[in-house]
C-alpha cells in the first residue's frame, strides 16, 4: 500500500510540487515577509528646517522627498498621492502627518516619533482611528474577486472538459469567441455583484468611508476582473481535473494574500521577497482600493497601478483566451473540404 | 455528399494516434469504428466531428452546424434538466421550430416524462439517450457517436440503436465507435482499427470473409497466442487452416486481424 502511494505520488507531479513548493513558499513568506514591524518608512521632510530635521531622524525614516519651501498642503498632497507615508513639516507650526491607510507603517512611525523634534504636533490622515476595517474591507474586495475569478472560474471550465462538453461546443456553430464570452460573462457578472455587496457591507456595517471616485472604483474593478478571470481560465487550460485546478489556484492565491501588502506591509518585507509582490495584481488593486476608499485619490495618483493592472489584464487574459480558444476551436477551414 | 477522411494521420508528440486512415461516410449509411483500447477510435471520431486535432491528410466534413457529436464522456451537463439541454442545443445551433422535433426525440428515447429532471439524476442509459437526442436535434448530415452504448443496459442499447437507425433513415451519415462487435455487425460498414492503423474495412460480411486461415472451436485451450475463450468453449485460429464453416463471425475476424497485426509487429509472422 505504501509503495503504491509513493508510486502514484511520484507520477502526480503537481501534488509533489505542491507538497514541496508550498512549505518552501510558506517558509519564505513567514520568514521574510510576515513582519508587522516596518523598518523602512518613506518620509517627506518639508519647510525651512528640513535639513536639520532630516539629520535628527531615526534610520527607519527613509527620506524620499525633501523640500525647504514645502508647505502643510504639499505634505497632505504627497500622502494622498502615496508618494510618502509620513510627511514632516518644519517651520513656525511644525507638524507630522502620517498616512493612516498604511496601518502598520503608521503604527511604526508613531512608535519611532521620539526621534522627531519635541513639541511637534502629529496628525493621522485618511484613517485617524487607525481602524483595521477601514484598511481591510477595501483589500478584501480584491481577495474575494481573486477567489471567484481564479477558483470558481477555473473549476467551471474544467468541469466542462471532464464532462466532454467543451469539445462538444466546438462542433456547434458557436464561434470560439461566443463560447469564451458565454463562459466568462456569468462569472464576471457575479463577481461585479459581489464587489458591490462587499462595498455596501463595508460602508453600511463597518462604517468604512468611501471618499473617492465611483468611476475610478468601477474602472479598477473592471480591469482587475479581467486579470483574475484570466488567471482562472489559464488555470483551466492546463488542468485535466478539478483537483488539479484547485492545486494550481492555491499556488496562485497564497502568494497574493501574503505578499500583496494586503496583510503585511510591502515595506516590511525583505527585499529578496518584496519584488514578488510587485508582480501580483492584488498588490496594485489593494493600493487603488485603499486610495479610492480612504484618500479620494485622483486619477493621476492611481495612474501607475492602473497602467500596470491594464498591462496584466491584456497579457493574462489574452494568454488565457488564446489557450482556451484552442480547446473550443473547430478544424481550420483549410484542413476541411465541405 | 459523402463525408470522411483521406490519408488521415494524427500524431500526438511521439505517439502516432492515426496513420493514413481513409474513411468514407455515406448519407443514410452507418459506419462502425471498432478496435481495442488505444486503437485511435476517439481520435478519428473527434477529427470527423470537426474538433481541432493536429493532422495531415484531408477531411471532408459538413458545414458548421450540420454535425451532431456525442463524446465518449457523454457530453451532458449534470446540473441542467433535459428540457434545458435541448433548449441550449437549439440556441447553439440557432434552430427555429425545434420544439416538435425535441418532443419527438424525447418520445423516442422514453425521456418525455422527465423533461424537468436534472441530467445528474438520470440513469446512465437515460443520459446516453439524452446525449444522442441532443446530437440529433439539429438534423445533422453527419452524426458522430463515441462509445454511446458503452455501459448501457441491453434495453437502453436497443433504444439507442433505434435512434441511430432512425437518423440514418432520415439521411444522416452515422459514424459510431463501439467495443461491442455484435453491434458493429448491424452497421453497413466496419472499420477495424489497431494502434492507429486500419486492419480491415468493408461490410461486416466482407471483413469476416477476408479473415485469413480458419477458426475452430474446442473444449480445451490451444496455443495461447492463437486461442481465446468464448463462453465455456475455446476458439482457435489456424493461419494455414482451410475454412469449412462459412459463417465466420465479425468477432472472430476482428480478433484474428489483431492477432496477425501483433504477430507481424512482434517479428514472428504466422
Amino acid at each position: 500500500m505504501i509503495l503504491k502511494e509513493f508510486r502514484q505520488m511520484r507520477r502526480d507531479r503537481r501534488t509533489v510540487a505542491l507538497m514541496v513548493g508550498l512549505p518552501i513558499m510558506m517558509l519564505i513568506i513567514f520568514g521574510y515577509a510576515a513582519r508587522f514591524d516596518v523598518t523602512e518608512i518613506e518620509t517627506a521632510v518639508l519647510g525651512p528646517g528640513a535639513d536639520a530635521a532630516v539629520a535628527q531622524l531615526d534610520d527607519a525614516f527613509t527620506v524620499v522627498h525633501q523640500d525647504n519651501t514645502g508647505t502643510a498642503e504639499d505634505a497632505r498632497t504627497l500622502l494622498a498621492d502615496s508618494e510618502a507615508a509620513v510627511a514632516i513639516v518644519t517651520g513656525a507650526d511644525p507638524k507630522v502627518y502620517v498616512d493612516g491607510t498604511e496601518l502598520f507603517v503608521a503604527q511604526s512611525a508613531l512608535r519611532r516619533a521620539e526621534s522627531l523634534p519635541t513639541g511637534v504636533q502629529g496628525e493621522i490622515l485618511f484613517n485617524p482611528e487607525l481602524s483595521t476595517a477601514n484598511v481591510m474591507v477595501p483589500s478584501l474586495i480584491g481577495l474575494i474577486l481573486l477567489f471567484i475569478g481564479t477558483v470558481i472560474t477555473s473549476l467551471g471550465v474544467v468541469r466542462e472538459r471532464e464532462q466532454g462538453t467543451l469539445e462538444q461546443l466546438a462542433v456547434t456553430p458557436l464561434r470560439p469567441v461566443d463560447v469564451i464570452v458565454g463562459k466568462i460573462a456569468p462569472y464576471f457578472a457575479v463577481a461585479l455583484i459581489d464587489m458591490i455587496i462587499i462595498t455596501l457591507a463595508g460602508i453600511l456595517i463597518f462604517d468604512v468611508p468611501f471618499r473617492g471616485s465611483l468611476f475610478l472604483f468601477a474602472v479598477f474593478g473592471f480591469i482587475y476582473l479581467f486579470v483574475v478571470l484570466g488567471f482562472g481560465v489559464l488555470i483551466s487550460t492546463v488542468s485535466r481535473s478539478q483537483g488539479e485546478a484547485i492545486q494550481l489556484a492555491i499556488m496562485v492565491l497564497l502568494p497574493q494574500i501574503m505578499l500583496s501588502g494586503m496583510i503585511f506591509p510591502l515595506k516590511s518585507m525583505a527585499a529578496g521577497v518584496r519584488w514578488i509582490g510587485y508582480f501580483l495584481p492584488l498588490t496594485y488593486f489593494v493600493q487603488a482600493m485603499r486610495g479610492i476608499f480612504l484618500k479620494a485619490s485622483s486619477f493621476g495618483a492611481l495612474l501607475t497601478p492602473l497602467i500596470i493592472l491594464t498591462v496584466m489584464a491584456v497579457v493574462v487574459f489574452g494568454l488565457a483566451v488564446w489557450r482556451f480558444r484552442r480547446d473550443v476551436a473547430p478544424q481550420t477551414a483549410e484542413a476541411v473540404a465541405s | 455528399m459523402n463525408w470522411g477522411a483521406k490519408d488521415l494521420t494524427v500524431v500526438f508528440g511521439s505517439k502516432v494516434a492515426l496513420s493514413s486512415v481513409d474513411v468514407d461516410c455515406q448519407p443514410g449509411e452507418i459506419l462502425a469504428v471498432v478496435g481495442g483500447d488505444g486503437a485511435g477510435k476517439s481520435t478519428l471520431l473527434k477529427a470527423l466531428a470537426g474538433i481541432d486535432v493536429p493532422h495531415d491528410g484531408t477531411l471532408t466534413l459538413p458545414d458548421s452546424g450540420l454535425t451532431g457529436y456525442v463524446p465518449a464522456e457523454g457530453g451532458i451537463y449534470r446540473d441542467l434538466t433535459i428540457d434545458e439541454h435541448l433548449d441550449f442545443v437549439s440556441t447553439a445551433y440557432r434552430l427555429t421550430d425545434w420544439q416538435a422535433r425535441a418532443s419527438d426525440l424525447l418520445a423516442r428515447t422514453d425521456l418525455a416524462d422527465f423533461g424537468d429532471r436534472l441530467a445528474g439524476k438520470l440513469s446512465g442509459g437515460q443520459r446516453r439517450k439524452l446525449g444522442a437526442a441532443m446530437a440529433l436535434l439539429p438534423r445533422p448530415e453527419l452524426l458522430v457517436l463515441d462509445e454511446v452504448t458503452t455501459g448501457v443496459d441491453p434495453v437502453s442499447r436497443m433504444g439507442l440503436w433505434r435512434l441511430i437507425a432512425g437518423a440514418a433513415a432520415e439521411g444522416a451519415a452515422v459514424v459510431f465507435a463501439t467495443s461491442y462487435l455484435d453491434e458493429a455487425e448491424r452497421a453497413g460498414t466496419v472499420l477495424l482499427l489497431h494502434e492507429g492503423h486500419v486492419l480491415a474495412s468493408g461490410s461486416p460480411t466482407a471483413v469476416a470473409a477476408a479473415m485469413p486461415g480458419a477458426v475452430t472451436e474446442s473444449d480445451r485451450p490451444g496455443a495461447p497466442v492463437r486461442s481465446w475463450r468464448r463462453g465455456r468453449r475455446w476458439r482457435h485460429w489456424d493461419p494455414d487452416g482451410v475454412r469449412t464453416d462459412e459463417r465466420v463471425s465479425l468477432e472472430d475476424a476482428a480478433i484474428v486481424a489483431e492477432l496477425v497485426a501483433e504477430l507481424v509487429a512482434g517479428g514472428s509472422p504466422s
